[in-house]
């Protein structure tokens, strides 16, 4: 490259970025770089930050700050009577973005719903696997090879999809990152110029913001998009700082670098709270930790047992210490920010003296078992480590003598799934799509059991046919009671120890208004606007 | 001398087959499967499991992947992450010139006063001067360095606002094609403040680097200054009466320099170790940060090309060293 080309390209991208006198910045100090920007083969939610919210948008859509489902590209949807059928009416005008090499000659349309979901599930399609390695592990992982039994383009705005059972979560399904609606027109052009890995890239979508450069691990720059359907964002660029250490992101926020960013170390929240030009947003997480007790084994395979256990655990204690107060005791298995929570169910209290008396009762005596204490930290567990700890030191008091496991996280997770399993595990939950069956049939139904993924090994006919019947209707109100009775079987039959919700924390400058946490826990920029 | 070289060279070869077992070797020996680690907590049932190893090529022998691996760098590719899918070379090419522009300053700045710094301490020994400064190299050779970059930034970011907190340039500039050395491209750019901006956000990550490397520079310096004052040939050119400050710029440095060079030479591979937390706490989009998250992620392609890379680089840097001790040192060039 010349100078003078050099200049030229540097003094545009001045243009393009300050965007002239006014143009409004939202600069986000994010915590980690994307793995890409096609969101469909990745799980991470720093990448649907970086691409799905953003640059993409889904047929329907969560209404902000809500787990409740708008309309998205489909203005509206018809499901039929035995529930088998989902009929989508696309809007019609919506228009991709332009990208360097592509200006979209044709507009939304039936033929980019049916690729973005074929591409997923059917092996000929020339994007099921368009660089080594790629995978869509969200959409084999929420079932929909099993679910979706065909895709039907009726005209050129009508899709049908053809379920070969009735599923209730099916929409809040469609609304999440997989389902990101991506344009058939750019893809099949990347696939004629032989560079297909480009949508992974570059990425083409109809969302509120237009993707513009990443710099590997340091920048990612959009633009407002002019033609999106809900009107233009209020500010004209939006900024990702990649900033990977908490205390810097925090002082780039006070220094005035950056004005929001997630998540803050839990030591920093008071001087960040006392800041008086920081305002710090909080929500619970739709999130739970857990610790869940081999059921298939003795004598962890009698609920009193398994109570006595609980009850001897200080679950306030592990909030104080280990959360550091960014949490909450949790009593249920879903969080309570998610429709049908059960707030009439009482915990079980901390009580060593009366988990004594019900140990004696069931006839454990010396008993010793293991903790398994995961290696890493998550969302919903600060450190697994210290709280497994805490339990030991608990346990010791009612006379059970507890030791500490841990394993490589990778390890710990398959190890964890084997049903001959010594001893009891903690793990956790971070919701998808806000709907408790998304919990409830993914962590402790009767198939989970068989899988691993219910690592308490649980089968309870009881609660495993609440739960299949609120799957398969599409009554609110029914399901919500169907899912509040199984909370209650849950309570009595306790396979699990609720640990906790962590609270979500997103510190930002006063300056910037319109921001919504999502309670799904993704950060989105439509709305947000920022004063001088 | 081209002998020299050339033996030199040709060393080089079994060496870097060595490094690619090493490299090939050292990750996989790690417990943890990428396949798993991919999945999470999601998880993945065994048949998944399965074809998703076979896709990958993780089910083959060891020894097959191991030549494939092999024949694959010989025609110039490291593979692709499995990660962003994207060739590891691009990848690498892409966050190198940050951690270079990153390591260069921050060898200069060690460099540069280290020696001075050691050269004095050696001349004035036992003086306040040699006490104060051996003692703070010793505290510097000791440094936590998150601590110290996280304490820097607070300084002087936070209370004084003299230096930005992290970046590599303010984001009000942008050079799409660049060459990658921001200080390069922001000269190029001819835009008003660039070059300032660059320099300013390079100050902070340059001293928290060079830290521990000027400590060991400094401390090696004066011990090696020190031998050599007390060698027979100095004290002849100081009874002959030649001007101090000849003694010790021509006799005493030249050969103090010998072990000062390897040590320098040997600071590079310190460097690479250092720029893991400097790129961390600076968000500074270099080779460190990116090592760290694809061992921690299992990335197979991406921990074995880079690790290549690096030792590749590792051992030219050394080579250098060594013919550079032949410019100084005519008895080691003739023999």
């Amino acid at each position: 490259m010349t100078i003078r080309s050099m200049l030229l390209a540097g003094a545009a991208a001045v243009l393009m970025t300050a965007g002239g006198a006014g143009a409004k910045t939202l600069v986000y100090c994010s915590e980690a770089s994307p793995e890409g920007f096609d969101p469909a083969p990745y799980t991470s939610g720093t990448t649907f930050d970086a691409s799905s919210h953003p640059v993409y948008d889904q047929l329907v859509e969560f209404k902000p700050g809500t787990t409740e489902i708008e309309p998205g590209l489909a203005e509206s949807w018809d499901v039929s009577e035995d529930g088998l059928t989902y009929t989508f009416h696309l809007r019609q005008g919506v228009k991709f973005h332009s990208v360097d090499g592509f200006s979209p000659t044709r507009d939304f349309n039936a033929d980019d719903v049916i690729f973005s979901f074929d591409r997923q599930g059917n092996k000929d399609n020339p994007y099921y696997e368009y660089a080594p390695g790629v995978s869509y592990e969200y959409y084999a992982g929420m079932d929909m090879p099993t679910i979706i039994k065909s895709i039907e383009k009726v005209d050129d705005y009508t899709v049908k999809f053809t379920l070969s059972e009735p599923n209730a979560p099916f929409l809040a399904d469609m609304a999440m990152d997989f389902a990101s609606i991506i344009s058939k027109e750019y893809a099949d052009k990347l696939a004629a110029e032989d560079r297909k890995a480009d949508i992974n890239n570059v990425p083409v979508g109809t969302g509120p913001f237009e993707f513009v450069a990443y710099q590997k691990d340091a920048v990612i720059r959009y633009k407002a998009n002019p033609d999106y359907f809900k009107g233009k964002a209020p500010i004209d660029d939006l900024i990702f700082a990649i900033t990977p250490d908490p205390a810097v992101r925090m002082q780039k926020l006070q220094a005035g670098e950056c004005q929001i960013m997630p998540y803050p170390a839990p030591a920093d929240l008071e001087a960040l709270k006392s800041d008086p030009n920081i305002t710090v947003g909080e929500q619970p997480g739709l999130n739970v930790a857990y610790f869940a007790y081999n059921t298939t084994q003795k004598p962890f395979d009698d609920p009193k047992v398994r109570k006595a256990l609980n009850m001897s655990i200080n679950k306030q204690a592990i909030i104080d210490a280990v959360f550091q107060g960014a949490g909450q005791v949790a009593k249920n298995p879903i969080p309570p920010t998610m429709w049908s929570y059960n707030d009439a169910i009482q915990d079980d209290p901390y009580d060593p003296e009366a988990a004594k008396k019900m140990l004696d009762e069931a006839g454990v005596k010396d008993l010793e078992m293991n903790i398994w204490a995961m290696p890493v930290q998550r969302p919903y567990m600060p450190n697994a480590r210290r709280t497994a700890e805490l339990m030991q030191a608990d346990l010791a008091k009612v006379g059970v003598k507890a030791n500490i496991v841990s394993y490589e996280w990778g390890e710990y997770l398959s190890k964890s799934k084997d049903p001959n399993r010594d001893g009891a595990v903690i793990l956790g939950w971070t919701g998808d799509n806000g709907d408790p069956d998304n919990f409830l049939a993914v962590l402790l139904g009767c198939s989970a059991a068989e899988s691993g993924a219910n690592r308490a090994f649980w089968c309870d006919k009881d609660f495993d046919d609440l739960i299949t019947k609120a799957r398969q209707t599409s009554d609110m109100a029914e399901r919500t009671k169907l899912y509040e009775q199984a909370q209650v079987v849950f309570k009595e039959q306790a396979p699990w120890d609720t640990i906790a919700h962590s609270t979500v924390f997103m510190p930002m400058s006063n300056k910037v208004t319109g921001y919504v946490m999502s309670p799904l826990g993704g950060h989105d920029f439509y709305g947000v606007d920022i004063s001088e | 001398m081209i002998r020299f070289i050339l033996g030199k060279i040709l060393w080089l070869i079994p060496t870097l087959v060595g490094i690619t077992i090493v490299a090939f070797g050292f990750v996989r020996v790690l417990p943890g499967d990428p396949v798993l680690l991919m999945a999470g907590e999601r998880g993945l049932t065994p048949e998944r499991h399965a074809e998703l190893t076979h896709q990958l090529g993780f089910d083959r022998p060891i020894w097959e992947q191991y030549f494939d691996f092999l024949w694959k760098v010989l025609h110039g590719n490291l593979g692709d992450s499995l990660v962003t899918h994207k060739p590891v070379l691009n990848e690498f090419l892409a966050l190198f010139p940050a951690t270079v522009e990153l390591g260069l300053c921050a060898m200069v700045l060690a460099v540069a006063i280290g020696v001075p710094v050691g050269v004095m301490a050696a001349i004035k020994r036992g003086s306040w001067f040699d006490q104060a400064t051996m003692t703070t190299a010793l505290v510097g050779y000791s440094m936590p360095i998150f601590w110290w970059g996280l304490l820097l930034i607070i300084l002087f970011s936070g209370i004084l606002k003299w230096t930005p907190v992290s970046g590599r340039i303010s984001l009000m500039y942008y050079f799409p094609n660049g060459s990658g050395f921001m200080i390069w491209d922001a000269l190029m750019s001819g835009q008003k403040g660039a070059l300032t901006s660059a320099l300013s956000h390079l100050i902070l990550p340059s001293v928290v680097l060079a830290t521990i490397p000027l400590a060991v520079i400094a401390r090696q310096t004066r011990s090696a200054m020190l031998e050599v004052l007390g060698e027979d040939y100095v004290r002849t050119a100081r009874a002959k009466g030649m001007p101090p400050r000849r003694v010790i710029g021509i006799h005493a440095l030249r050969n103090a320099m010998i072990p000062v060079i390897t040590t320098i030479g040997l600071q590079v591979g310190m460097l690479m170790a250092g720029a893991i937390l400097t790129e961390t706490i600076f968000s500074w989009p270099g080779i460190g940060k990116w090592m760290v998250d694809s061992i921690s992620r299992r990335d197979y392609p991406s921990v074995q090309g880079g690790l290549l890379m690096i030792a590749a680089i590792v051992m030219v840097v050394n080579l250098i060293v060594d013919l550079l001790y032949g410019l100084i040192n005519p008895r080691i060039r003739h023999r």
